[in-house]
């Protein structure tokens, strides 16, 4: 049993929780993720390791609000336990000195980001970051980027918060604007890492994502998490999570991840209202 | 005028038969398919058996179980000798009884099956085993800890369990890495429900615990903590259990489509995670109106007998060899016929087709015909031109078994794997790295529970040895022993 140790709202439908993991805490590196299982009947589904704190033995967790699992995650408080924790899984991301990178996060995506930011810039890297959410009040881990990022940039799709627009042409303006970079690390919705990588391709920087596709064991058994990369299917749990952005097949990932869409509703139904819906 | 006397040899009563559920009603129920013997027919199979005094049959056993004597017992009615005798050789009687190839093993041989069928040993053990469980009052053998050294098990599937009780009867301390949240390894999440009850895999597991074992879920080695902390945590030897990894896939294309799982996707989806109870249990799985499973082997019958309890209109094998080279063992091909699965042989898949939308709505297929034996011994299949034709379905589950986990290896210095990827091991299962030993489907490919649980038992031994000096840490000379196939 992983007792949380600390909750906090990050945006409408976005928290943040502090969990007791100790073993976890202790070994997990940049990129890696863990697998829960929240009750009996609950499922598995993985959540990138945000941070740690190997003196406290806890690990930070962000969770989204998208369906029954992240519903019931939200109902958690202080104190309540997370029935099963495994990790840390997956490879770490390959932390190496490339001089200027940038760091491209959309929506949730910046949680899983935010360590590699971290880690390249504890690396020797000087490192851009390029934020973007749909509005203002969804864009989360801004204060933390900015604090292990050279600079900073931010595009809302309604311009409440930097610009307006999207990620992709925020990047591609800093190219225009001479912005060399060597490595780019980008994460988000599928269709923001498609345009993104299509950007870092046609400049030749070589990109990294960190893909988020249904898994069920985690550990390398039920092939569930297979991506098509560069004409190969690889399994992200175990060769992933992070795969070359300009090998990825993200339409067919984008389809991949719609496979329970149909389903949501359903399950969310039968959860019923009470744990359907976390008090805001 | 008189002859010579004539010996009366009284005619052996015919094999006694199993209760079944039948095939109407259990299509729309988990519940166990074979329903065990009655005591009293128990019996009665147990006095056909001759108890010969050289018995091919423990010859024939894995684990080398004492089957004359248990069965000897069972005769006298004694079945707590029974499964007294059981347990000095085996630590899943109930498991084994049920999910065992008998009829490849100690049944084969069995002297009784040359004039007709042989005594039903699998029937009888399981009989025991249930009987142990539900029915004995003998509290478990309390086992001393007589040795300083503690042991570390990784994976809690037959090979683990196996070598956990060996060590445990051998007086070490064992503590036991599963990785899942709940032991048992494919025992829980790959055989269902209606050929291994859960509940019997749970009691085994608590029988286990009872003797003195530390079981840590959550806990996958290679990546919660690696062999090598093992061994400098103390841990004197350690035995790599962790079964099969990856899937096969079909290599045709489509495979990404929705709607095409792996077969150990579709298990452990509804085995482990109990999907066909969604919504109350909160993992989905896909089931449309036409099921099509490729594969011949154990897990395919399984992936098709799941899918038609969901409640499809349509169940279809489709396997690219013919009937006699299905890995599938006899029984579970008529318990899937009878349950109305239709078989598709000497058909092998040519690409998924997609509706559109990115699911799968059939599976082009082609008809093949066998040709000269391939490396296998089998007789190689191969296309007919011309002959592809298209099975619709909205689901596809591909059983074509698996490639071995890379994680402890890839984790774990010096512990040589081969070609295949399967953990190198000498005859014992010592590996290549010191005090490492390996047993199960990541040394031979996938196989059976007992073949595993033979493994695993004679790593157990080999470790004891090892850790009272009495033979080398790491592998003499490599003997890794071939897989079955199961495609």
């Amino acid at each position: 049993m992983h007792r949380i140790i600390f909750k906090e709202s990050l945006a409408p439908g976005v928290t943040r929780y502090r969990v007791r993991a100790p073993d976890v805490a202790r070994r997990r590196k940049p990129g890696q993720f863990v697998l829960l299982r929240l009750r009996e009947e609950g499922e598995r589904f993985p959540l990138t390791i945000v941070d740690s704190d190997s003196e406290e033995g806890s690990i930070t967790l962000i969770v989204q609000e998208v369906g029954v699992s992240s519903a019931l995650m939200a109902r958690l408080n202080p104190g309540d336990a997370i029935l099963d924790l495994l990790g840390p899984l997956g490879r770490p991301t390959e932390i190496r000195r490339h001089g200027d990178c940038v760091c491209v996060g959309g929506g949730i995506g910046v949680a899983p980001l935010y360590p590699i930011a971290a880690a390249l810039t504890a690396a020797g890297n000087r490192v851009t970051g390029i934020l973007g959410a749909r509005e203002q009040r969804l864009l989360i881990l801004e204060e933390e980027m900015r604090r292990v990022c050279a600079d900073l940039h931010i595009a809302t799709d309604d311009g409440s918060s930097g610009t307006r627009g999207l990620v992709s042409d925020l990047l591609r303006d800093r190219l225009r604007q001479d912005d060399r970079y060597a490595f780019a690390a980008v994460i988000g919705p599928v269709p923001m890492m498609k345009a993104v990588c299509a950007v870092t391709k046609e400049a030749g920087i070589p990109t990294i994502v960190s893909l988020n596709p249904i898994m069920v064991d985690g550990t390398g058994m039920c092939g569930g998490c297979r991506v098509s990369v560069g004409g190969e299917t690889r399994f992200a749990c175990v060769d992933g999570p992070e795969f070359d952005g300009h090998r990825v097949d993200f339409d067919r990932l984008a389809l991949r991840l719609k496979g329970y869409h149909h389903l949501r509703e359903c399950a969310l139904q039968a959860l019923g209202p009470r744990e359907a819906k976390a008090p805001q | 005028m008189s002859g010579a006397p004539l010996t009366v040899r009284r005619p052996r009563p015919p094999r006694q038969p199993m209760p079944h559920q039948a095939a109407a009603a259990r299509v729309t129920n988990f519940c166990e398919v074979a329903l065990g013997l009655t005591p009293e027919l128990a019996q009665a199979e147990a006095e056909r058996c001759l108890l010969c005094r050289k018995p091919l049959c423990v010859e024939g056993c894995p684990v080398g179980i004492d089957i004359p004597g248990f069965i000897a017992r069972m005769v006298k009615g004694d079945f707590e000798g029974a499964a007294r005798t059981l347990r000095e050789a085996t630590d899943l009687p109930a498991v084994c009884g049920r999910v065992c190839p008998q009829e490849t093993q100690c049944e084969k041989v069995c002297v009784v099956g040359r004039k007709g069928e042989p005594v039903a040993i699998g029937r009888l053990e399981r009989f025991v085993g249930d009987w142990a469980r539900t029915e004995s009052s003998a509290p478990p053998p309390s086992l001393p800890m007589t040795r300083p050294e503690r042991v570390a098990i990784v994976g809690s599937g037959p090979a683990g369990i196996a070598a956990a009780g060996e060590l445990l009867r051998r007086g070490y301390r064992v503590t036991i890495f599963e990785a899942l949240h709940e032991p048992g390894g494919v025992l829980m999440y790959g055989i269902p429900e209606f050929r291994l009850p859960k509940e019997i895999v749970r009691y085994e597991i608590q029988q286990l615990r009872r003797l003195g074992a530390e079981i840590r879920t959550n806990a996958l080695v290679g990546q919660t903590v690696t062999v090598e902390e093992l061994l400098g945590e103390g841990f004197g030897a350690v035995f790599l259990g962790t079964g099969a990894g990856l899937p096969i896939l079909l290599g045709v294309p489509g495979e990404h489509l929705n709607g095409v799982y792996s077969a150990n996707e579709f298990l452990i989806r509804i085995n482990l995670m109990k999907a066909h109870d969604f919504p109350r249990h909160h993992t989905p799985v896909f089931v449309g109106r036409r099921v099509v499973v490729v594969g011949g082997g154990n897990t395919a019958m399984d992936a098709a007998r799941v899918a038609r309890r969901l409640g499809p209109e349509k169940v279809c094998v489709v396997y690219r060899r013919s009937r006699a080279e299905m890995p599938a063992r006899a029984e579970e091909i008529a318990h899937g016929l009878e349950e109305g699965i239709e078989f598709f042989l000497l058909t092998a898949p040519v690409k998924l087709l997609d509706r559109g939308d990115g699911w799968v709505r059939g599976m082009e297929c082609v008809r093949m015909e066998l040709g000269e034996p391939d490396a296998s011994g089998r007789r190689r299949p191969h296309p007919i031109a011309g002959s592809h034709f298209v099975l619709d379905a909205e689901t596809v589950i591909v059983a074509l078994g698996n490639n071995p986990n890379r994680i402890v290896p890839e984790t774990t210095a010096g512990l040589d794997v081969t070609p295949r990827g399967t953990i190198e091991v000498d005859v014992d299962g010592a590996t290549t790295k010191l005090g490492v030993f390996a047993g199960g489907d990541n040394v031979t490919g996938g196989a059976t529970v007992i073949l595993a649980m033979g493994a695993g038992k004679r790593a157990a031994a080999a470790m004891d040895e090892y850790l009272r000096g009495q033979r080398d840490g790491r592998a003499v000379a490599k003997a890794t022993r071939v897989g079955i196939e199961e495609n």
